[in-house]
This record gives C-alpha cells, sequence and structure tokens, in this order.
C-alpha cells in the first residue's frame, strides 16, 4: 500500500531530553495506522514531532512534500488535522468558537459535527471547560473532521473516557477513516483492533515492529512490546 | 469623609494610568510569555512625540493635547509593532534572549531620549480645566484624573470589544490559554504576536501623554519609573488576564493612595501586596494555570 507520510531517521527533544530517536516509518494513504507501545516510549512526542511542536531532525514527507522544515500552522494547513492528548480544547472558550477557530479556507463541513455528535450543537453556547470529558473530546474530533484533510493524526482518543463514550468516539473514528487516512496512537486495544489495519511499535525510542494490526494483536509480541497478554488486550 | 473619598478617586485616576501600560504588558506576556522590559520605552517615546505635535498644534489647549493623545497612540503602537518585527519576532521560547534584548531596549532608549530632549523633566502646558478641581461631597477632585478614568475606560471597552468580537479577538483569547493549540490548528499565531504587541504599545503611548498631563512634565525617565508598578499590577492581577490588570491597577493604585496618606508608605504597602498575591495565590487574582 502507497504511503502517505514518511518519516525517515526522525528523532525529537523536549526540554533537551532525546525522546524519539531515529525512527523510520510510512504511514499508509489508507486506513489506519495505529503507532503502539508502551507508556512513555514517545508516541505522542513522534506525532508532535511530525507537526513541528517539538525540536525535532530527520526528514518527514507529506504526499511528496518535505515538511520537516516548515511551521506547524504550514504543515497543518497541507492538510494534516491533529487530535491532540487531553483534548485541548479551549476551556474559557464556547464550543461555538472552538468550532469556529478551527475554521479553514471558507468551506467546513459543519453538517458532519450534527451527523456524529448533534449533542455539540446544543451545546454550542457552552464553555468547553465546562463539557464532559468525552464532550471535550468531541469538540477536539469535530475541529478536526470539520475541515478538508488529508491525513489524520488523533492521541490517545479514548483516553479516560467512560465505556459509552469510547463507543461513540470510535465510531466517529471509524467514519473519519473512510474519508481520510489515520495515524492514531491508543492505548486501548480493542479500540485498535476494531480501527487500525497496520501497527507500528515503538519501543525505547525506535520502532521495533512493523505490520499487520490483526496479527500483531493475536500474537505473543503485544506482551512483549506492550506489556499487556492477549487475553486482557489493554495496556 | 472627603479625604477618604479624595484618596478613592485620585486613587482610581492614578489606577488608570497602571492600566493603560500594564493592559498592553498582561496580554503581551499572556500570549507570547514575553517579559517586554522595553513597554517603558514605548510609553517614555509616545510621551514626547505627543507633547512634540501637541505644543505645535496648540500649546495647553484641548485641540493640542487631543491631537497629542493620537499621535501617542499611534507612535506607540508603531514603536511596538516594529519592536517586536525586528527583535522579539526571532526571539519567541528564547526568554533569557528576550529579557536581554528588551532591557537593554529600555536602557538605550532612555539615553536616546537624554541626549534628544535632555534628562530632566520639561514642564508642559495643559488645559486650564485639567490644572482645576472639582467639588464631590466636599472632596476637591483634580479634573485631569477623570480625563485618566474616562480614557481608560474607553480603552478597556475598546480592548474587550476587539477580543470578543473579531476573528484575532478569537484568536488571542485563544493563544492567551494555549498557544501551542493555536498553531496545531493551522493558524499563523506571529499575526496575532504583532496585533497584540501594537495594541499594547497604542495603550502604552495613550498613557505615556496622559503621564505627562498627570505628573505635569515629560521625561526620559517616565516610562522606567511607570513599568515597575504596571509589572506589580501584571503579576498582582494575573498575567494574561485584561480583567485582572484592569481591578489589580486599581487596587494597586487606591492601596498606594492610602498608604502613602496616613503613613507614607505607598510603595512599600503594593510591594507588601504583591509578596502576599505571589504567595497566597502565585496565578494572580484573576490569572489561570497555562497549559
Amino acid at each position: 500500500m502507497s504511503a502517505i507520510l514518511t518519516a525517515r531517521g526522525l528523532s525529537a527533544r523536549i526540554a533537551g531530553q532525546q525522546v524519539v530517536e531515529d525512527v523510520s516509518f510510512d504511514v499508509a494513504a489508507q486506513g489506519v495506522t495505529a503507532l503502539l507501545g508502551r507508556n512513555g516510549v514517545g508516541k505522542s512526542s513522534t506525532i508532535k514531532a511530525l507537526l513541528g511542536l517539538t525540536e525535532r531532525t530527520g526528514e518527514v514527507t507529506f504526499d511528496g512534500t518535505r515538511i520537516d522544515r516548515m511551521l506547524t500552522h504550514r504543515i497543518v494547513r497541507q492538510g494534516i488535522a491533529y487530535v491532540p492528548e487531553d483534548r485541548e480544547v479551549f476551556s474559557q472558550l464556547t464550543v461555538e468558537e472552538n468550532l469556529r477557530l478551527a475554521e479553514r479556507d471558507g468551506a467546513p463541513n459543519r453538517a458532519i459535527i450534527g451527523e456524529l455528535f448533534p449533542e455539540l450543537l446544543e451545546r454550542a453556547r457552552q464553555q468547553a471547560g465546562t463539557l464532559s470529558g468525552g464532550q471535550q473530546q468531541m469538540v477536539s474530533l469535530s475541529r478536526a473532521l470539520m475541515n478538508e484533510n488529508r491525513l489524520l493524526l488523533v492521541d490517545e482518543p479514548t483516553k479516560g473516557l467512560a465505556p459509552l463514550i469510547v463507543g461513540t468516539v470510535t465510531k466517529a473514528l471509524q467514519a473519519a477513516a473512510e474519508r481520510m487516512p489515520m495515524l492514531l496512537v491508543e492505548q486501548n486495544l480493542q479500540v485498535v483492533r476494531d480501527l487500525a489495519h497496520t501497527v507500528i511499535v515503538l519501543s525505547g525510542g525506535r520502532v521495533v515492529h512493523t505490520g499487520p494490526a490483526a496479527e500483531f494483536l493475536d500474537s505473543e509480541l503485544v506482551h512483549r512490546h506492550l506489556g499487556v497478554s492477549t487475553d486482557t488486550e489493554a495496556a | 469623609m472627603s479625604t477618604v473619598l479624595l484618596l478613592l478617586i485620585t486613587g482610581v485616576g492614578l489606577g488608570a494610568l497602571y492600566f493603560l501600560v500594564a493592559s498592553g504588558l498582561s496580554l503581551i506576556y499572556g500570549l507570547m510569555g514575553v517579559l517586554n522590559f522595553a513597554h517603558g520605552s514605548f510609553l517614555t517615546l509616545s510621551g514626547f512625540l505627543g507633547w512634540e505635535v501637541g505644543r505645535r498644534v496648540g500649546d495647553g489647549t484641548w485641540l493640542g493635547l487631543v491631537v497629542g493623545m493620537l499621535v501617542g497612540l499611534v507612535a506607540g503602537a508603531l514603536v511596538a509593532a516594529i519592536t517586536e518585527l525586528v527583535f522579539i519576532r526571532r526571539l519567541y521560547n528564547r526568554h533569557i534572549e528576550q529579557v536581554l534584548v528588551t532591557v537593554g531596549l529600555g536602557l538605550a532608549s532612555v539615553a536616546l531620549f537624554e541626549g534628544i530632549w535632555g534628562s530632566d523633566p520639561i514642564q508642559i502646558s495643559v488645559p486650564g480645566w485639567l490644572r482645576e478641581t472639582t467639588e464631590i461631597l466636599g472632596s476637591h477632585i483634580p479634573n485631569d484624573r477623570w480625563l485618566l478614568i474616562g480614557a481608560a475606560v474607553v480603552v478597556l471597552a475598546l480592548i474587550v470589544l476587539f477580543l470578543q468580537r473579531t476573528s484575532y479577538g478569537l484568536v488571542i483569547r485563544a493563544g492567551v490559554e494555549n498557544r501551542t493549540m493555536v498553531t496545531a490548528l493551522g493558524i499563523d499565531v506571529r499575526r496575532a504576536f504583532t496585533i497584540v504587541f501594537a495594541i499594547g504599545g497604542a495603550a502604552a503611548g495613550l498613557g505615556g501623554v496622559l503621564a505627562s498631563v498627570y505628573f505635569g512634565t515629560v521625561s526620559a525617565h517616565q516610562g522606567t519609573s511607570l513599568l515597575i508598578y504596571a509589572f506589580i499590577v501584571t503579576v498582582i492581577g494575573g498575567l494574561g488576564s485584561l480583567s485582572g490588570a484592569a481591578i489589580a491597577s486599581v487596587l494597586v493604585a487606591v492601596i498606594q493612595q492610602f498608604a502613602n496618606y496616613y503613613w507614607g508608605i505607598g510603595d512599600l504597602a503594593i510591594v507588601l501586596a504583591l509578596a502576599v498575591v505571589v504567595l497566597v495565590r502565585p496565578t494572580g487574582l484573576m490569572g489561570k494555570v497555562k497549559h
């Protein structure tokens, strides 16, 4: 399968400390590629490095264009949407203001918010900081999905959410994956099983495994690289 | 009673002056994390330019004062925007260098102003009404305080309108909360940086002209001395909070007036107030923990 994004020799530093070292991987041009690994292994830092949100070196190519020397806002405007860990909604702004801020290029697809998260429309004037974690995740996802993008980077979308909300978020991600490829960081392996075609596994800041998701999740590699058994499937 | 009222209203007047300086300082820090030690220079330069143009238009007249205020406003905005574009833009997230550059600019500009206008304060002429007083409940309130209060209220209202009603205002409010996430939405936050610097500079520029009305003089050191109080106000109000800056400006100035009148320790009182706030509520009265 062709790649929409390639990273070669990508390294990242945060506050002077090396958090990702010489990582190379491809993100498929279709479907969901999951980036897995134990806590603190550098998954979120890898995504941030792709977007230029951390100090980084290495070569990153997006759909044939080098983006590793671009500023973050220019990378995003190439068509890469980002759903950060911990949602990072603007808590002092209303839901409507959060969405308006994310609108790009004149023709945002507001209808998709009504389809995926109708309750957000009822809460348009509510301050985002007063929303539940699940509702904040809906805002965060809506910000990414309402624009025409060519790649979605999603970091721990179900972290800290109630099981019912995990289902809603997973369905929204499934719908999004039909429209654009996705690089997903996720600890909940059931969600990975539901969404991902391919997995990239990080350990010690390096890629240690790449391959089909189902094959990996059914193998003893899950225990070796993620420290969980295939019975429990929760890292 | 009349003394208390006099101290209260003159305190609010002085607070209005502090607010004009502190509002920009607070917004600049809130959005960009820049402690701008050159902010006082915007004020001083605008004060001088406003006085130079104003006295040529009509020394001691309302027309001269209004033109001077407009010149101060524009000069402050321009100098601040140029400072951001030329010096600060290259130094984001390099806090030590920012401090060194802005402190250097502040010191160098004072030397430059002394070279041009001399080191002694220059007496200025203002419309006669501003040298008179208005009697309220037995208190004789200097009229220039009404001008300061009115200007600060207008500036506060305009900044709030800008922040609440414009797309750049939305970017600035979001950026004060989480600048990184604003860029991750594809927004070039650097434009907002320049705008915030210009707004802060404009408010300081107006403050420079009004400070000369308040003190009756323009001097090369006016900005430096007011900047110290503005930093105290900014920290007490909460870095990045406009409403905090407004409340703290009035609070600090009123405390200063009362402490000065009754015990002669105005400056000590506000430093103690600063220490209490930093120890009890490190984020300031209205500040929030940033991401």
